[in-house]
């Protein structure tokens, strides 16, 4: 498909240096799985954020529910989870091979599974919602999440889980996580790409412009608004559970549910990079986990109260982000015809009028 | 929590204790609302800072009681810091927000509650704090001792209703209070009658954050803060102008002192860890019910 060739290349050079970046820098392995986990995060939030115009602060739900799921999962295969948490990593854990990679690979399906599940609830109460009224309906789902799960003592309460202890050599762990994440962030951004290209996405694209007339067209549009944020709650809920594996031990508010730190990067991740656009989520998502690793460490604390004036600055002043900048500097580039300067005045007209346009 | 309710069943004093604490609590509440659904309807912008604001003015009761002096003092030095601290804010932020959608002015300062809350977390520490004002052991006693109030909770009450009753009069009667109804209702007839419309916005959202600051002066003294509160008080406002609607005092008047007395019971039945969970779990059950309302009429909650 046409459309799809200009994405080969920069999509090619990135998979080869993501394949040989844990070799050629083995100590930052850690770093590199973050950033694919940032990069997931990014995307799965444009679906619905960028493509479909609903703007949700509490997508991190999905990330802890899939994580705890996960953790359930794989220690409930073996041992008895109320005990288990009871006892705060008292009892001697010891997984073999077979029975660590038995449970993981059940948890992560079970993680995506029970995210989608989850969605779908989750969905039927905060989809009537427009606006201003869907961002603080689904912040406030997400903070309850976290102290509901924080008083809940069957799974460790505020005191957390430990994750059964990968039985190999660590560097094998490290690079097993690396991977997971990177497979990861290549399925999310392949699917996605394949799902714009379709009927499906034009349709919440049309959501996005005016839900009233899209319906007025025929679109189903609580069907397609339920299955966007399905697909979304599918691969971030994989990711909590990579990612809870990945940290050894999981608590309700700062690993599971953490509402104002990953839950907000990803929404400033995609504005940085450009909502409703492919590549705009993973420029983001690199440019913003490259600069806070350099600089957060010598901010001394600082570090929130940047972050807070990066959020401010970023929604203010640049909110159509780099690669809807880029697209209104060389509209040629993306594939946008320029005519002449009628034309030309009239495309930045609705690119006012719309924020944001898919690439290509 | 089965105890509990039997204990609220046995000892009916207890009932009438938490309504009571929940009552003067939730009056403060309503001074914070009323400020959002101020900014809400006359510029529509939904601020999400608006516990930060709070949080800040019971910081400045604190740090008056650390000179020594009883940290009552601080309301009218908040009232004025946080006017200023709202002005400013007004002309670096909030102006490039108000014409544009409605996600934007809700990220933007739930960034500058993120930048408040973390600075205030710096300089102050994260310690749970309280501002003494030496009244808080003196206490009234009815129904024979039963039921306790202090002092301080008592003239925090009556300083949160005579506050908002200067603010409501402000609001009928004064030259400016005039111009900012006249703005919340047609912005661009107003600019026509000659009404200086960004001087109007300017002034609402200094005003709620003066609001806001004589709420935290309150809170610290009857309650307690902590850098990281805030949050929550934001929700707080949000539920209450959610339940009641923007324009609608008595409402939103209601719906505050309702939520503090929820909260108290809640807060004895469940157990304080799932004061939060309550706040929030009330935000979503307001959210639900207005959209069950909404669709009776076939239109979307905008």
């Amino acid at each position: 498909m046409k459309q799809h060739s200009q994405h080969l290349i920069p999509g090619l050079a990135i998979l080869i240096f993501s394949l040989a970046a844990p070799f050629l820098f083995p100590n930052y392995v850690f770093q590199f799985a973050l950033l694919w986990l940032m990069i997931t995060f990014a995307l799965t939030w444009d679906t619905l954020g960028g493509q479909m115009g609903y703007n949700s602060l509490g997508n991190i739900v999905f990330f802890g529910v899939g994580m705890y799921t996960s953790a359930l999962v794989q220690i409930g295969l073996y041992y008895d989870i109320g005990e288990y948490t009871a006892a705060y990593g008292a009892i001697l854990v010891q997984y073999d091979m077979e029975q660590y990679f038995t449970g993981l690979i059940i948890g992560l399906i079970a993680a995506g599974l029970v995210a989608v599940v989850f969605a779908l609830a989750f969905g039927t109460i905060v989809f009537g919602l427009r606006g201003p009224y869907f961002a603080i309906g689904t912040l406030g789902v997400a903070l309850a999440a976290g102290e509901l799960v924080g008083a809940w003592d069957w799974v460790g309460a505020g005191s957390g889980i430990s994750m059964p202890v990968y039985p190999g050599d660590p560097d094998d762990r490290a690079l097993l996580y690396y991977f997971l994440l990177l497979a990861l962030g290549v399925s999310t951004f392949l699917f996605l790409m394949w799902l714009y290209s379709t009927r499906f996405g034009l349709a919440i694209n049309a959501i996005r412009d005016d839900e009233e007339k899209a319906e007025a067209m025929g679109i189903h549009t609580k069907r397609h608004k339920t299955v966007a944020w399905s697909v979304s709650a599918f691969f971030l809920g994989i990711s909590g559970a990579i990612f809870g594996n990945m940290a050894g031990f999981i608590e309700p508010l700062e690993v599971a549910f953490p509402t104002i730190t990953f839950g907000i990067f990803m929404v400033v991740m995609c504005l940085l990079g450009g909502k409703g656009t492919l590549w705009g989520p993973v420029l983001g998502a690199t440019l913003f986990h490259v600069v806070k690793e350099v600089t957060w460490t010598h901010l001394l604390g600082w570090q929130w109260v940047v972050l807070g004036l990066l959020i401010i600055i970023n929604v203010v002043f640049f909110q159509q982000g780099i690669i809807g900048w880029a697209q209104d500097k060389w509209p040629e580039r993306f594939g946008i015809i320029v005519e002449d300067d009628d034309a030309l005045l009239a495309a930045q007209d609705t690119a006012e009028a719309l924020p944001d346009k898919g690439v290509g | 929590m089965i105890d509990n309710i039997n204990l609220l069943i046995l000892a009916p004093y207890l009932n009438v204790q938490l309504l009571l604490d929940g009552l003067l609590i939730g009056a403060i509440f309503v001074l914070a609302a009323y400020g959002l659904a101020l900014v809400w309807g006359v510029m529509n912008v939904k601020n999400l800072a608006q516990g930060d604001f709070v949080i800040m003015g019971g910081y400045i009761a604190w740090q008056v009681g650390t000179w020594g002096v009883n940290p009552l003092f601080g309301l009218p030095l908040a009232i004025v810091f946080m006017f200023a601290f709202g002005w400013a804010i007004y002309y670096l932020v909030i102006r490039y927000v108000i014409e544009r959608d409605l996600f934007t002015s809700l990220l933007a300062t739930f960034g500058m509650g993120l930048v408040i809350s973390q600075s205030i977390n710096l300089l102050f520490g994260p310690e749970v704090q309280i501002a003494d004002s030496g009244l808080s052991i003196r206490s009234i006693y009815i129904f024979g001792g039963e039921v306790t109030v202090s002092e301080i909770k008592l003239l925090s009450f009556l300083m949160a209703s005579s506050l908002a009753a200067v603010v409501i009069l402000f609001m009928k009667n004064s030259r400016m209070g005039q111009a900012i109804r006249a703005t919340a209702q047609d912005a661009r007839a107003a600019k026509v009658m000659g009404i200086d419309t960004e001087r109007v916005y300017a002034f609402t959202f200094a005003l709620n954050a003066a609001i806001c600051g004589a709420a935290g002066v309150l809170i610290a003294m009857i309650w307690n803060i902590q850098p990281f509160y805030g949050m929550t008080h934001s929700i707080r406002s949000f539920v209450i102008v959610t339940a009641a609607g923007f324009g609608n005092i008595p409402g939103v008047i209601m719906a505050g002192l309702g939520l503090g007395a929820a909260e108290q019971f809640s807060g004895f039945v469940f157990g304080a860890e799932l004061q939060q969970a309550t706040v929030v779990g009330l935000l979503v059950a307001v959210l639900v019910w207005r959209q069950i309302q909404s669709s009776r009429n076939r239109q979307a909650v905008i």
